[in-house]
């Protein structure tokens, strides 16, 4: 299971300047969107981070993938640190990191055709691959399951799946070592998504790639991660394989998320207790001391208002012990 | 006990002129929905599930739309009815509510001026302060707090489950004998979709209200549904109650469908299933079955497939209707044990 480290993010805190009235004057407040949150992906292997809107996860994948700086910690990828490289060395870096995005519409230029797109990455990198560029880009096409032949054909020709697949080729043509996917099938229908998650995994076995993978949905995200972070408000409140997490979630969180999902199973043979969250998130400018989920949680008491938890070990018997949740009263603990 | 429905919607015809030719969205649909009843309309994008939706309050006519059928509300057929009388009905007896709650609400009016607009175009007469108090009662019951205070606020001050919940205080204000729903959570994150869905199941349960709930998640069409249409195309493919659509599916679409569902929440890894190919363009529709280029049943021998649009029909020892040419050896195959 412990394949070597190749992504790791320490102590990461991303804030962004909120109300400013002028171009001189300071801000009125921070958006604390990530805080403080501690993440490895291991070689090979896929890292998936879910929660809902607002909770940081977009921003993570884009510290991680460098397209954003921390405001602090720091970012290692295979040991080198890669906080604040800058220039040549952040273009360079690029040909490790690549991110495929959500919506398969707006992440392709309408005036480029497809052999474009995906050679774009190679020709930002001057990189000419051996063989010429032609045969490369459709190699790549072939790989991610697109016919070689609409080389010259432009994104509006091709359906919602098959745009994203020319994302995934263009991610795919440095030959990085990950990829950071930001909800890269949450825009397409449930026939379609499953071909996606196929190829993707498909794509890791045989590239021997490592995902960084950000999902809203949990059946997504249970389906192609061998670790699954659930974010709440900007930092990390569990973190656990996925059989264990959907099985006995720790955090009451996490077990809300979960209970929230609606199942396609008749009524008749699913009798589980869902429960329904009050309220919605509280905003990340100023977000509550203590717990940040005790405003919405049914076991909260002064503890969880006053004191944050930390991330440690899940107590549960029923864990592997590399589970952490950020909890005072975890589920499954007596 | 057979009761008049509602709403029937027959042999409805919904075509788009476009400069690439004529876009087919809605070919020969027909449903029906009785009070306190929720039906799901269900289907990939391009199914034609909203244009369906959209037929029943003359959203879509238009200059370029050309409708045809019959939609009979309460016995009269509102399709031929002239602009008056489809406003009349618009947000009195049938509501909608949209996808997306930012964009069906105004940024520029404070969201009380929205519900009382909507209260006070079907209640010609009514005083500013007592249209307020019907307004305050509807926020409250949708589940807003504070509804004095936030009466006055302008949407983009909400969030996006709270936005939804004015959008649904505004289509049930002047309680609506049908409410139109075209993907009312798909914006929205599961914890919110779980209230919304809540919500709504609440007040049909106190007013009796019918709705058609227009979605591509068979996870809430599990949850809140009755009935169900499947469409594909722009045809209804299958028509069946909840517990039999996850039980004995009789279409083969369906099948693939709830294949692919039932993967991604129950396998850990490996492969998932999927319908290979994509859903067909609707400017040229396949001459027959339309699911054929992707039938995994339908690959050799069965000419009526590729030529012959197949009907609905009730299959055998079951409430269901299904529109497949091999239903009978395709059933033969279909257990539920295939789905897992």
């Amino acid at each position: 299971m412990s394949s070597e480290v190749l992504l790791e993010g320490k102590n990461l805190v991303k804030h962004f300047p909120h109300g400013t009235k002028g171009l001189m004057s300071k801000p009125d407040g921070l958006v604390q969107a990530v805080d403080g949150v501690n993440i490895v992906l291991r070689k090979g292997q896929t890292l998936g981070i879910v929660g809902e809107s607002g909770c940081g996860k977009s921003t993570l994948a884009r510290v991680l993938a460098r397209l954003i700086e921390p405001t602090s910690g720091s970012i290692f990828l295979e040991g080198q640190d890669i906080t604040h490289v800058g220039g040549k060395d952040l273009q360079l870096l690029r040909r490790d990191i690549q991110m495929i995005f959500q919506d398969p519409f707006s992440s392709l230029n309408p005036r480029h055709s497809v052999g474009e797109i995906i050679a774009s990455p190679l020709r930002i990198q001057k990189i000419v691959p051996k063989g010429g560029e032609k045969p490369r880009v459709q190699e790549l096409m072939d790989l991610v399951g697109l016919n070689p032949e609409h080389y010259n054909r432009y994104p509006h020709e091709f359906s919602g799946g098959q745009r994203q697949r020319i994302g995934i080729a263009r991610a795919l043509a440095l030959n990085p070592k990950v990829i950071v996917a930001d909800e890269p099938v949450s825009a397409l229908d449930v026939s379609i998504q499953a071909q996606i998650l196929n190829l993707l995994e498909q794509l890791q076995h045989d590239l021997g790639l490592s995902y960084v993978f950000i999902a809203h949905d949990l059946s997504v995200v249970r389906h192609i991660a061998d670790e699954v972070a659930v974010m709440y408000l900007g930092k990390i409140v569990e973190l656990a394989q996925p059989t264990g997490l959907y099985s006995s979630p720790a955090h009451p969180y996490s077990k809300a998320l979960l209970s929230a999902v609606p199942l396609a199973e008749p009524r008749s043979t699913h009798m589980r207790g869902r429960i329904v969250l009050e309220g919605d998130v509280p905003s990340p400018i100023n977000p509550p001391i203590g717990c940040r989920f005790a405003a919405r949680c049914w076991k909260a008491q002064d503890i969880c208002r006053a004191q944050e938890p930390p991330l440690g070990p899940a107590k549960s018997l029923l864990k592997s012990e590399d589970s952490l949740v950020a909890c005072h009263f975890p589920e499954n603990s007596n | 006990m057979e009761s008049t429905p509602l709403l029937s919607v027959n042999n409805l015809c919904v075509e788009f002129s476009t400069p690439d030719g004529i876009v087919h969205a809605v070919n020969d649909v027909s449903f029906s929905i009785e009070a306190g009843k929720t039906l799901g309309i269900v289907g990939e994008s391009g199914s034609g599930k909203s244009v369906t939706a959209s037929s029943i309050l003359k959203l879509n006519s238009g200059v370029t739309a050309s409708t045809s059928g019959s939609i009979l509300f309460k016995g009269d057929n509102i399709l031929g009815a002239d602009d008056k009388k489809i406003r009349q009905l618009r947000g009195s007896e049938i509501a909608m509510i949209f996808q997306d709650p930012l964009s069906a609400l105004n940024p520029y009016y404070t969201v009380g001026h929205q519900i009382i607009e909507a209260y006070k175009v079907h209640h010609r007469g009514v005083k500013k302060p007592e249209a307020r108090k019907v307004a305050l009662e509807m926020l409250r019951r949708v589940g807003i707090p504070n509804p004095e205070a936030r009466i006055d606020e302008f949407p983009h001050q909400f969030s996006g489950g709270m936005r939804q919940r004015i959008v649904i205080a505004t289509a049930l204000i002047n309680s609506p004998k049908l409410l139109i729903a075209d993907e009312p959570t798909t914006a929205l994150d599961v914890t919110v979709q779980a209230q919304i869905l809540d919500l709504m199941k609440d007040i049909q349960k106190e007013n009796g209200m019918a709705i058609i709930l227009i979605t591509h998640d068979l996870g809430v069409v599990a949850e809140t549904c009755d009935d169900v249409a499947v469409m594909y195309g722009g045809r209804i493919v299958e028509k069946t109650s909840v517990n039999e659509l996850f039980t004995t599916p009789t279409h083969p679409y369906s099948f693939g469908l709830l294949g692919a569902v039932r993967s991604l929440d129950k396998s850990a890894r490996g492969s998932l299933r999927t319908i290979a190919g994509a859903p067909p363009s609707l400017l040229h529709l396949p001459s027959g079955c339309s699911f054929m280029p992707r039938c995994v049943f339908a690959n050799d021998g069965h000419s009526k497939c590729s030529s012959i649009v197949p009907e609905l029909e009730l299959v055998p020892s079951t409430h269901s209707l299904s529109a497949c040419h091999l239903r009978k050896d395709a059933l033969q195959k279909l257990t539920t044990k295939d789905l897992l």
